[in-house]
């Protein structure tokens, strides 16, 4: 299938507003490994996230760069999935959603490293091992967090539960994407469903199944979100930093 | 991860003065890393191996300072050498640690994505920089638990400069231009601290610091050389910073209490006010490729001492602010303290999961025995 700028914005938005949240948690994570660990997610994400934007902005071929559609996109034009705008929450709520995150990124760049379009095959198949790292340290966290202590376990189930429903959305079918998310479902449970048997946590059935952000249909969550990202670069049209 | 985070994000070309702001200390750090291979090599002073009982620890430690070897973790040394050296790198690793919290504050809001992207490793390295540190200290019998501890109760100290605000933008240029600026001047010289896990955490530190150093110079360069606004930004943050960083060297060396020790052990190998004038000096003629003002009337070059005569800080403030009023002293330390409470839960986790695989891992072996 050929590659729209639709597209790339979905792939792009999901990274970059994941590292936005992520950034939050700098200079506020349990122990200072994880401040390292969580910022070099985010720096992961953002890199993604720049090299698909850039992509975005050539194939429109309307002179907007990596910036021009991070910056002066209003809420309605972005396109990420609604799991990556949900706030942070306590840090099994972050795991949770770097949990999810990553195992549908990892497929899906894993499938999009062999696609047709070499440059956006390029990208994926840089993305791919970043990913698998990221995806690898939600998977630690996940395990120790459901299998510690008592508190632990409360917390990290109601993560879970919490965050669960938000996964439909990423598996919804685009028969005109480059890899049509829908056939990367099983996949995905293949990788999270043995994560959460390990960690001793129940897998949450699936009922509702919240979505829009691929029509750029979003939780209030994400106004708020660009508003801070947004704010400084939008106060000075024109400016270069 | 291996390195500096800031430098393999970074990329650009920009004028300064010689090969870029910091050039001449990274000379001066790769200098001290040669001399820590040449002691290597040179090997110890008749060492005390084995039995030699009868060499006084105290005449053999004093021997490897004079000739300039490191002293190491398994090393006697007396006392109060160990005691200083805990308390200078804890509050430097309490520093690197604070001080992600000023800068932090720009990350969700930095005005571009390479920007962005350059300020997270940027704080991303300072946490390594505390990791780094807390280690060193460690290597003195102290754990980092008990320095984390000592700083939350408010009895050991970081410094002053991140107690102040990040209001603008431009804050995140002006403190790596001059708040960086001003460690890597002061950090230099502790390559070649004579005890040797500080001075080897300080030579990595200090190849990271010129970066950031670069990125907040760059960030300055780039409002100077902006619109109306921008450039007004850039000055009113070198407004603020300059004097709060000429105070990071501490008080007047006729003031500084702890200096003469610290020199006799090669702790430290400059004053308080020799390194303010030579961070002085340094920033002077990189202001001038800035485009910004130095908020000091009184600055101007002295061709008797060949070096600036300038107006010092406020020492008074510079009290102030290290007994806890500084504008920002208490955030900083709520933050500290909420993160480290809000995360109690999942150090606790850790920690009860990684006993009962410990006990899983053991127990089929004492079924077999
Ligand atoms: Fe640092
Ligand atoms: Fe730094």
């Amino acid at each position: 299938m050929k590659t729209t700028v639709d597209h790339l914005l979905a792939l792009g938005d999901d990274a970059l507003i994941a590292a936005q949240r992520l950034g939050e948690w700098v200079a506020a994570a349990p122990e200072l490994e994880e401040d390292v660990a969580l910022a070099n997610i985010a720096l992961d994400q953002l890199g993604a996230a720049r090299l698909l934007l850039t992509y975005a902005g050539e194939l429109e071929g309307a002179g907007r760069d990596e910036d021009a559609l991070a910056y002066l996109r209003d809420d309605r034009e972005f396109r990420n999935c609604l799991l990556v705008e949900l706030p942070n929450g306590d840090f099994a709520v972050t795991m949770a959603k770097l949990l999810f995150l990553a195992a549908y990124q990892l497929t899906l760049y894993t499938a999009l490293s062999g696609c047709a379009d070499e440059r956006l095959a390029a990208i994926a198949s840089k993305a791919r091992k970043e990913v698998a790292y990221h995806l690898d340290h939600a998977r630690l966290w996940t395990v120790r967090l459901g299998d510690g202590t008592a508190e632990s376990h409360r917390r990290m189930q109601a993560a879970v539960d919490e965050i669960w429903p938000y996964t439909h959305e990423l598996f919804l079918p685009d028969p005109t994407a480059p890899v049509d998310p829908a056939g990367l479902r099983a996949e995905f449970l293949a990788i999270v469903e043995p994560v959460l048997a390990e960690a001793t946590l129940e897998r949450p059935a699936d009922d509702w199944a919240p979505e829009g952000g691929r029509r750029g249909l979003h939780t209030e969550h994400l106004s708020y979100l660009l508003a801070e990202m947004q704010v400084l670069h939008r106060a000075h049209p024109g400016a270069r930093w | 991860m291996s390195g500096c985070n800031t430098c393999s994000v970074h990329g650009h070309h920009f004028p300064e003065p010689g090969d870029g702001p910091a050039s001449g200390l990274l000379g001066q750090v790769e200098a001290a890393e040669a001399a820590l291979r040449a002691a290597a090599e040179r090997g110890r002073p008749g060492a005390p191996d084995g039995a030699a009982g009868d060499t006084d620890p105290q005449e053999y430690f004093t021997a490897l300072i004079e000739a300039d070897q490191k002293i190491e973790p398994r090393d006697w040394m007396p006392d109060a050498y160990r005691r200083t050296l805990i308390r200078q790198i804890a509050q430097h690793a309490h520093s690197e640690i604070i001080g992600m919290q000023p800068e932090g504050n720009w990350i969700t809001r930095a005005p571009s994505l390479k920007r962005k992207a350059i300020l997270l490793a940027k704080v991303q390295d300072e946490a390594g920089h505390g990791l780094y540190l807390y280690a060193a200290a460690e290597t003195l019998g102290v754990s980092r638990d008990e320095l984390v501890e000592l700083l939350l109760a408010g009895r050991q100290k970081y410094s002053s400069i991140f107690n102040y605000p990040t209001l603008t933008w431009a804050d995140v240029g002006a403190i790596g231009w001059l708040v960086d600026g001003a460690a890597i001047v002061n950090q230099v010289p502790l390559c070649r601290c004579s005890y040797g896990p500080y001075a080897r955490a300080m030579i990595r530190i200090c190849k990271e610091e010129s970066f950031h150093q670069r990125q907040g110079y760059e960030i300055l360069y780039t409002l100077a050389h902006g619109t109306p606004a921008q450039r007004e930004m850039a000055q009113d943050a070198v407004n603020r910073w300059w004097y709060p960083s000429l105070a990071m060297f501490g008080p007047p060396d006729r003031d500084s209490t702890h200096s003469e020790q610290s020199m006799a052990w090669k702790i430290k190998r400059f004053s308080n006010d020799e390194l303010r004038q030579r961070f002085v000096d340094m920033c002077v003629p990189q202001a001038e490729i800035l485009g910004l003002r130095i908020p000091d009337p009184e600055l101007r070059w002295n061709p008797e001492r060949q070096s600036y005569d300038f107006t010092p800080p406020d020492y008074a403030e510079l009290m102030r602010v290290i007994s806890g009023d500084g504008p920002c002293n208490r955030q900083r330390m709520a933050r500290r303290r909420r993160a480290h409470a809000e995360g109690a839960w999942v150090r606790e986790a850790a920690a009860a999961y990684a006993a009962k695989r410990a006990a899983r891992a053991t127990a089929p072996t004492e079924v077999a025995a």
